[in-house]
């Protein structure tokens, strides 16, 4: 793991007219590492990665890129840092084939005209260096299932060779088939050298592949986890800010049911 | 990895347990190449066949409907009267049904992108109308006028797309106004007579009036599309086999060659025993050649149809949203006024009822009928030409029988209906078959 992090935020605020929607954050991630963002609804992990997108710009607090501050004013700007953001709505469109949404916006031309065999040759490329199953790369993203649209999603962010890629909620509305076939590839994009910020719901998926658990609540730090020594428990009461949750009153209850 | 033979994704399915042959490659990591459960089209024109029911079931009925709606309207016309299919009659309708169908060449790219474009009517009779009065009144060359009328056309479609992509009044609305305006426009412009006839030697008189009388022309051009699409899909199929990715099978090239013979072939042989190859027919098809590689082969074409998909995709993959709907209007303003030209030739000369009447609506049932979806993203600018023959077909049947025009207006109506029934529904079936 190398000394500067690929991507640090020291005391970073972010304010919405009167509401502090982050405050004085700190994260740090380095390259081949998934950070898992986790916190309740409304705990700022949106709102903490869209700075980091430059959706929205950061009010105080610095962020650093290997160890130099930057400054992410656009979204344009993370761009060319090398950070890819895969959004929660995936951004396809489902009438184009794979091939034709891998590369929507940086099509290849040859002679000034699409050069369809070198998309075709290169989207099955990378399609098979990341292990993604799909039918055919020249069907319409309609005929894919949910699981099979986020992996498209996340393959195309993998097109600009990013260092770090943003996950917002990748898993969610997936079934059990399909959220492990994205586990998968979020944890092959780790063994290529990636740094991933994974925000889940899930503590299923968060204990699974990430290495670090950063739990915000209520736009605050509340703990940096090593995920291998840390216990589910533990985050959720990190997540819900108190030991008072449902599950300690659940083990208190049945223990109590056990005497 | 890019040397890699693709021929083991293809040979997968093996009765009703979907059996996998592993790509040896992938075999290390334990992980199949392909899902089992996915269908896989097999290599070969069994495999063309297949896939094709498969799609028919699915309701990705492509052409299909068309050609059968087309062929029983040719056979109950013919049956009706003896002179529906001869050389004589089909010419004539190939000829009348250009200006339709330049028209619907221009609304297919705003349909595509899920929009409409009513004001197309209008501006085909204001095109007329400027190339009479410059050409005929103020005695301007006529390929000047012709210029002005079609530049004309593209102004008028990107003041309707600016406003539409700009000030982001919705498409229905902006193109409503612009069907009062534009044809108020024309009658300012043609003035107080009215009708100006035009020149039926001038270049747009010979628009629609001229033939290549000569036979080997017809025969020629057909040659020349038949050897250059042979060649094209050929070398496009060894440049696909030489960068390992799946390429059409020589059995399927043919197959569509020769299909593109009959097609061809059999067209220049109706036109040759009547007056010969029309001209018009033959700009008409360049036309949808031109476009047909503007939307598939272009970097414009794609962010066309992404539009036509999501709009918010195409913003985040940084494509110029303004741009290209502007642009889709100008293009649909140009080939109005485009479309326009050739209804002034066939009518030699520029009246005050061009544009109106059920124009506007034919020129939409046609690229409906031809194929393209209303709901956007889906369809091809060769859509044009059979949806285009079907409604011509139908008018000029309904002429030969001599059934006035309040039925023949009902009856246009009615196949309108049938067809957007029809893609709705394509659209319910292709969505529980997930391909929508």
């Amino acid at each position: 793991m190398s000394a500067a992090p690929v991507l640090a935020l020291r005391g970073v605020s972010k304010r919405f007219g009167a509401v502090q929607a982050l405050t004085d954050v700190e994260l740090e991630i380095h390259s081949g590492e998934v950070v898992a963002l986790v916190g309740d609804n409304g705990a700022g992990k949106s709102t903490l990665v869209k700075t980091i997108a430059g959706v929205h710009p950061i009010d105080d607090g610095v962020i650093e890129w290997e160890g130099r501050p930057v400054s992410i004013g656009k979204p344009h700007d993370a761009q060319n840092l090398g950070i890819a953001t895969v959004y929660q709505d995936l951004a396809l469109c489902d009438n184009i084939d794979v091939v034709g949404n891998l590369f929507l916006g940086r099509e290849l031309k040859r002679r000034g005209v699409l050069d369809e065999v070198e998309m075709e040759r290169r989207a099955r490329e990378l399609l098979t260096t990341l292990s993604i199953r799909i039918p055919s790369v020249r069907i319409p993203i309609a005929s894919l299932s949910g699981g099979q649209r986020q992996t498209v999603a996340i393959a195309r962010s993998m097109l600009g060779e990013p260092q770090l890629v943003i996950l917002d909620e990748p898993t969610a509305a997936l079934g059990v088939e399909q959220t492990a076939q994205v586990l998968d590839l979020v944890e092959r994009l780790r063994e290529r050298g990636h740094a991933v910020i994974l925000i889940s719901h899930n503590m299923a998926d968060v204990k699974a592949v990430a290495d670090k658990v950063a739990v915000l609540r209520l736009g605050r730090n509340n703990g940096v986890f090593s995920v291998a020594d840390t216990s589910q428990e533990e985050i959720i009461s990190a997540i819900t800010g108190a030991t008072d949750n449902a599950v300690t009153r659940r083990a208190a209850r049945t223990g109590e049911a056990r005497k | 990895m890019s040397t890699e033979n693709p021929a083991p994704l293809h040979k997968t399915t093996d009765g009703v347990g979907g059996h996998t042959v592993v790509n040896p490659a992938a075999a290390a990591d334990a992980i199949p190449a392909v899902d089992p459960r996915l269908l896989v089209r097999e290599q070969g024109l069994a495999g063309y066949l297949s896939e094709f029911g498969r799609k028919m079931k699915a309701g990705d009925l492509g052409s299909i409907p068309v050609v059968i709606g087309l062929i029983i309207i040719w056979g109950i016309f013919q049956g009706l009267n003896a002179n529906f299919l001869s050389p004589e009659n089909l010419t004539n309708i190939a000829i009348t049904m250009t200006a339709t169908g330049m028209m619907a060449v221009g609304i297919i790219f705003v349909l595509l992108l899920g929009e409409i474009d009513l004001s197309v009517g209008s501006v085909s009779g204001v095109s007329g109308a400027i190339v009479a009065v410059l050409s005929v009144t103020h005695g301007m060359n006529e390929w000047l006028a012709i210029l002005a009328a079609v530049a004309g056309g593209a102004l008028i479609g990107s003041i309707h797309g600016f406003f539409f992509a700009r000030i982001g009044a919705p498409a229905f609305a902006v193109t409503l106004s612009g069907l009062l305006f534009w044809s108020g426009a024309m009658l300012q412009i043609l003035g107080s007579n009215g009708t100006i006839n035009l020149d039926s030697d001038g270049v747009v008189g010979k628009l629609t009036t001229y033939f290549f009388s000569d036979v080997a022309v017809g025969y020629a051009l057909a040659a020349v599309a038949v050897v250059g699409y042979f060649l094209g899909s050929f070398f496009d199929a060894r440049r696909r086999e030489a960068a390992g990715v799946p390429s059409r099978p020589m059995g399927e090239i043919l197959l569509r060659t020769g299909l593109l013979a009959v097609f061809t072939f059999g067209p220049a042989l109706v036109f040759n025993q009547y007056k010969g190859l029309p001209l018009a027919v033959v700009l008409f098809i360049l036309a949808l050649v031109g476009t047909d590689f503007l939307l598939r082969r272009t970097t414009f074409g794609r962010q066309v149809f992404a539009l036509g998909g999501s709009v918010e995709a195409s913003r985040r993959a940084g494509i110029n949203i303004n741009r290209v709907r502007i642009t889709v209007f100008a293009i649909a303003g140009t080939f109005a006024a485009i479309g326009g030209l050739f209804w002034a030739s066939k009518i030699a000369a520029a009246n005050q009822s061009a544009g109106a009447g059920d124009l506007l609506m034919n020129v939409i049932a046609a690229a409906v009928i031809g194929g393209t979806s209303l709901f956007g993203g889906r369809g091809r600018t060769w859509n044009a030409l059979l949806g285009v023959m079907v409604i011509t077909s139908i008018q000029y049947g309904l002429a030969l029988e001599g059934i006035a025009t309040p039925i023949q207006y009902m009856i246009t109506g009615a196949v309108l209906l049938a067809t957007v029934v029809i893609d709705s529904v394509t659209r319910k079936t292709q969505k529980t078959a997930g391909r929508a």
